[in-house]
């Protein structure tokens, strides 16, 4: 048997999955549902300053068959009084000791106001905090939310203010609507906090009805920016996460980090730990499914660290984190070219067409005899010509049908970085030619 | 030469005699299941589950079928279905889960047998024990029959704790699933690895045992705690027409095909059948793939009798079987050497009244006809072992019509000791292995609860 558990900063957890503070997180009702079923923790849906609800409040992109691939949404933080939140996380806690319950919070941007609703809230026996820098829409109107996170400033004076009376650790959660995440993440380390949390939702409009010409979602004829999630952000979520992770001063901090955005099946969550996540959370998927979703999770993440040998997640948390590098660091000497494999090929022509109009002309439709007589056409590479772009074999629609191969490309094994320290000419045209003609690139 | 791109579908006379008795369907690649599993919906509280006998958590195992947690998959599966395996091959799945499958009205239902297979499959070809037994807890149970019934008992109270010992009069364990299926629906080698699974759990199996001739069923009432009766049904009865000594016993004709070499049987040229359930299509259609030109079924009724499933009428018709309703044989013309030549039949017709729901046919006066004939099978339903149901009754057990008669929550005979299940008490219902394996887990829990939380019950008031 493995062990899931963790210790977040001083946070356990049974297991790394946690509910993010969102309306799956609402209520002591649907907390201690969440947690029968196998969630290890939950971030309490925002709590903080009074706020007022529209609808409908949410929009959603469906593509091809598959619902909700992404969802956005315009709702505030919590609008139950504040006193029956806190009466219900304190109950929770009371019925479920060994379960993390984190509580989110928000008010406006005065010392007295966070400072007095952590010590509020402290009472309640919760397990920590998780401030909410990142609402992205109608709280940052008001000055709050990803107005905080996105003034590296504010994020570390209010980090400060919070710091200086919670007794309980406390968790930022940055706002991915920023140029660079890694700065908001720094001004927190640098304001005491003693973990970060990300991505929170991204600025967005999910639609115009062709029809009506209204927005997605309609409020009453109207529409603006929504916070965008679901599986669509994750790739924009792992980025985000990979490059706090990897930051050498965050790094330095030696803080977890919780990761969140697009997760909704343990392969999700086991990409985030590898990048450096040592919770996940998740919301959107718990919306379109229920919490039963979680069952899986706990197996298949077991299933896979049994078969990878690990027994704890700690044994590969953060374990893809060196592999992270970038584009000056990277061998320009690795070649891979695309290999079609014949048997397999039901000769839709997508990657003929692909390479064809968009790549690089390196796919040629051939004509091939049939046992039966007859002839066909089928795609065929010419490996020489490929120049490893992965264009065909992400288009094509049959498993194990086009894999990029690793092809030795007689060709020095060198970084960009490497290249022009010692060949800064190359970076003139003609120089650059000679060397090309030199290291057998060919490039027509 | 690209292989795969044929430009006529196979046709059974050209496959070789091997290839003809290969699994009907290929088992679903990754990919193929990967891409059904993500069609699943995932409902809650879901219709396919409720149309389940055994109650899988059906959305689920493909929910983890296409996160690609094979394992995890099989082992929601087997939770609830010991012989999930078995069950995914030759479980009526239009009747069961994917007739209830919420995606059948819009669209196609989910292929939840040929996901379920998929998942099964990777776990026994990758040989996962998925349970840990709980600590021996003394009790002794026997169980007699080792068909879907027997095995599925032995297996949950073997996972509860109890010592099991099954005794099968047969030379394999298994049951119909080893004998019965007929071998392109189930491979034996399937039934026999479920067998295995079941006596990794710490099952023993002793086989050539037989109630009522190796040993008695006092015996076992005085050396066990319990005692689980999975005997099925017995043999198919006779036509009681003239010369009916030549008559081959369906079930018989297909174990052959199940346990002996292709190769080595031997079948007639014009083969008929008598009979219209489930087991008539299946001696047909083996018959048919064994290389018999003519394939013809006989049955008494019309076609909106036939007890068969439709999709095994449609099976056997896309076969080349022929048809002859309203067709019944009262005689057998033999030839100088004993050999059947012919069948002396006589057309029916059908009455206003029904009997079951089903018309009754009488003969039409003068109109006898002979149908050559080499070779005549019968599939009429299946005999009761009346030895044991003798012998059950003198200790106090109902019987009636032929079936032992038990408690439907517990599986409990009015023998305390004594519980059945499977065929042999399907008095109602459509006889089948999902019914059989639901019949083994009902009588295991009651037996843990009867013998075990009862005790501990008891020790609690004592206190
Ligand atoms: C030809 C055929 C095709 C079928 N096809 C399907 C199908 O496609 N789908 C489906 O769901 N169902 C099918 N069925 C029905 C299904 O096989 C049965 O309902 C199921 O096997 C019943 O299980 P069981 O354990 O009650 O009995 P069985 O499988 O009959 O097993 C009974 C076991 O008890 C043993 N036994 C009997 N007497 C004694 C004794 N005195 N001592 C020791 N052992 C004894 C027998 O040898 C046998 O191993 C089919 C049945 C037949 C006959
Ligand atoms: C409807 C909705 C409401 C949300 N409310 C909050 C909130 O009150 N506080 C907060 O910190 N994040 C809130 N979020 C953001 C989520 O916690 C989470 O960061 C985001 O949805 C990305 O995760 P996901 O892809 O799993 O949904 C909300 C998200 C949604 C969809
Ligand atoms: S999900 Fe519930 S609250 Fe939301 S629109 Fe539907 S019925 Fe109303």
């Amino acid at each position: 048997m493995v062990d899931l558990s963790i210790d977040f900063c001083g946070i356990k957890s049974p297991n790394p999955f946690w509910l993010a503070s969102a309306p799956p997180a609402n209520s002591a009702y649907q907390v201690q549902k969440a947690f029968e079923q196998g969630w290890g923790g939950a971030v309490w849906k925002t709590i903080g300053a009074p706020v007022l609800n529209v609808s409908n409040r949410y929009g959603t992109i469906d593509y091809k068959g598959a619902k909700i691939i992404g969802l956005n949404n315009v709702e505030l933080i919590s609008d139950r009084p504040i006193n029956t939140n806190l009466k219900e996380i304190s109950e929770v806690k009371r019925n479920f000791p060994n379960h993390a319950v984190i509580v989110s919070v928000m008010v406006e941007s005065k010392k007295e106001a966070w400072q007095e609703i952590i010590k509020r809230t402290e009472e309640t026996n919760c397990d920590g905090f998780e401030l909410n820098f990142g609402c992205p829409h109608g709280m940052s109107e008001r000055g709050m939310g990803s107005a905080m996170g996105q003034d590296p400033h504010y994020t570390q004076m209010v980090t400060q203010w919070v710091m200086e009376v919670a007794t309980k650790p406390v968790i930022v959660k940055l706002t991915p609507n920023i140029t660079d995440v890694v700065v908001p993440a720094r001004a927190a380390v640098a304001g005491g906090t003693n973990a970060l949390s990300l991505i929170n939702t991204i600025n967005s409009i999910m639609g115009v009805d062709l029809n009506t010409f209204e927005l997605r979602p309609n409020v009453g004829g109207k529409g603006g920016h929504g916070g965008y999630a679901g599986m669509a952000v994750k790739p924009i979520a792992l980025h985000m996460l990979s490059s706090v992770a990897n930051d050498s001063i965050i790094q330095q901090a030696k803080i977890p980090i919780s990761g969140i955005g697009g997760i909704e099946t343990w392969q999700d969550v086991a990409e985030f730990m590898l990048l450096g996540a040592t919770s996940v959370q998740v919301c959107t998927a718990v919306m379109h499914w229920g919490f039963r979703i979680v069952e899986d999770m706990i197996d298949g993440l077991s299933n896979w660290m049994e078969s990878k040998n690990f027994n704890t997640v700690y044994d590969f948390i953060g374990k893809s984190l060196p592999r992270i590098s970038s584009f000056g660091d990277f061998d320009l000497g690795f070649k891979s070219a695309a290999k079609i494999n014949q048997d397999k090929c039901i000769q839709c022509n997508l990657c003929f067409i692909a390479c064809n109009d968009a790549a690089h002309q390196c796919i040629d439709l051939q004509s091939m005899q049939m046992d039966e007589g007859f002839q066909k056409m089928f795609p065929v590479v010419r490996e020489n010509d490929c120049v490893g772009c992965a264009l065909c074999a992400s288009v094509c629609p049959v498993n194990d049908c086009i894999s990029m191969v690793e092809v030795e490309s007689h060709r020095p094994h060198i970084t960009w970085n490497e290249l022009i320290k010692t060949k800064p000419e190359v970076l003139e045209w003609d120089k650059m030619e000679e060397y090309r003609q030199k290291s057998n690139i060919h490039i027509h | 030469m690209v292989e795969h791109v044929k430009s006529n579908r196979n046709k059974i006379w050209e496959l070789s005699l091997e290839d003809r008795f290969k699994e009907v369907y290929p088992p679903l690649s990754d990919k193929e299941a990967q891409t059904e599993a993500m069609r699943c919906l995932y409902c809650y509280d879901a219709p396919c589950i409720k149309a389940c006998p055994t109650d899988i958590d059906i959305p689920t195992f493909i929910r983890k079928i296409a996160t690609a947690n094979v394992k995890g998959s099989a082992k929601t599966i087997l939770q609830s279905n010991l012989l999930g395996g078995s069950c995914a091959r030759v479980c009526p799945t239009q009747e069961l889960c994917e007739g209830a499958c919420v995606m059948g009205s819009e669209h196609k239902p989910i292929m939840i047998g040929r996901l379920q297979r998929y998942a099964c499959d990777y776990s026994a070809s990758h040989n996962i024990q998925h349970f840990k037994p709980l600590p021996n807890n003394g009790l002794k149970v026997a169980i007699v029959g080792t068909g879907p019934a027997g095995l599925s008992c032995a297996g949950e109270l073997a996972k509860l704790g109890f010592n099991v010992t099954c005794f099968e009069k047969n030379n394999l364990a298994g049951g119909l699933s080893t004998y019965g299926i007929v071998v392109f629906r189930e491979p034996v080698e399937v039934s026999l690895a479920e067998v295995k699974q079941i006596e990794a759990l710490g099952v023993k199996i002793e086989t050539n045992k037989a109630l009522g001739k190796d040993f008695t069923l006092n015996q076992l009432i005085e050396k066990y705690d319990a005692v689980f009766l999975g005997i099925g049904l017995a043999n198919v009865p006779q036509l009681n027409i003239p010369n009916d000594k030549v008559v081959i016993d369906g079930l018989e004709f297909i174990a052959a095909t199940k346990i002996k070499d292709l190769n080595s049987l031997k079948i007639g040229k014009r083969i008929c059948i008598v009979g219209a359930g489930n087991t008539a299509i299946d001696c047909a259609t083996i018959a048919k793939r064994l290389g018999a030109p003519r394939v013809t079924i006989l049955y008494r009724r019309s076609e909106a009798e036939m007890p068969c499933y439709y999709f095994e009428y449609e099976f056997a018709l896309s076969e080349g079987v022929g048809f002859m309703f309203l067709t019944q044989p009262i005689g057998i013309n033999l030839d100088n050497n004993g050999h059947i030549e012919s069948i002396n039949c006589v057309r029916m017709d059908l009455q206003n009244e029904s009997i079951n729901g089903r018309r009754i046919s009488k003969p039409v006066p003068d109109s006898e006809f002979n149908l050559p004939c080499d070779m005549l099978i019968t599939a009429i339903g299946q005999n009761k072992h009346q030895d044991i149901l003798d012998n059950l009754n003198q200790i106090g057990i109902d019987i009636e019509s032929g079936y032992i008669m038990v408690d439907k929550h517990t599986n409990q005979t009015k023998h305390p000791k004594i519980y059945a299940g499977g065929d042999c008490i399907r008095i109602k219902g459509e006889a089948s292995t999902v019914a059989a394996v639901q019949d083994g887990k009902i009588a295991a829990q009651a037996i843990y609860e009867n013998l075990v939380s009862a005790k501990v019950k008891k020790v609690e008031v004592k206190k």
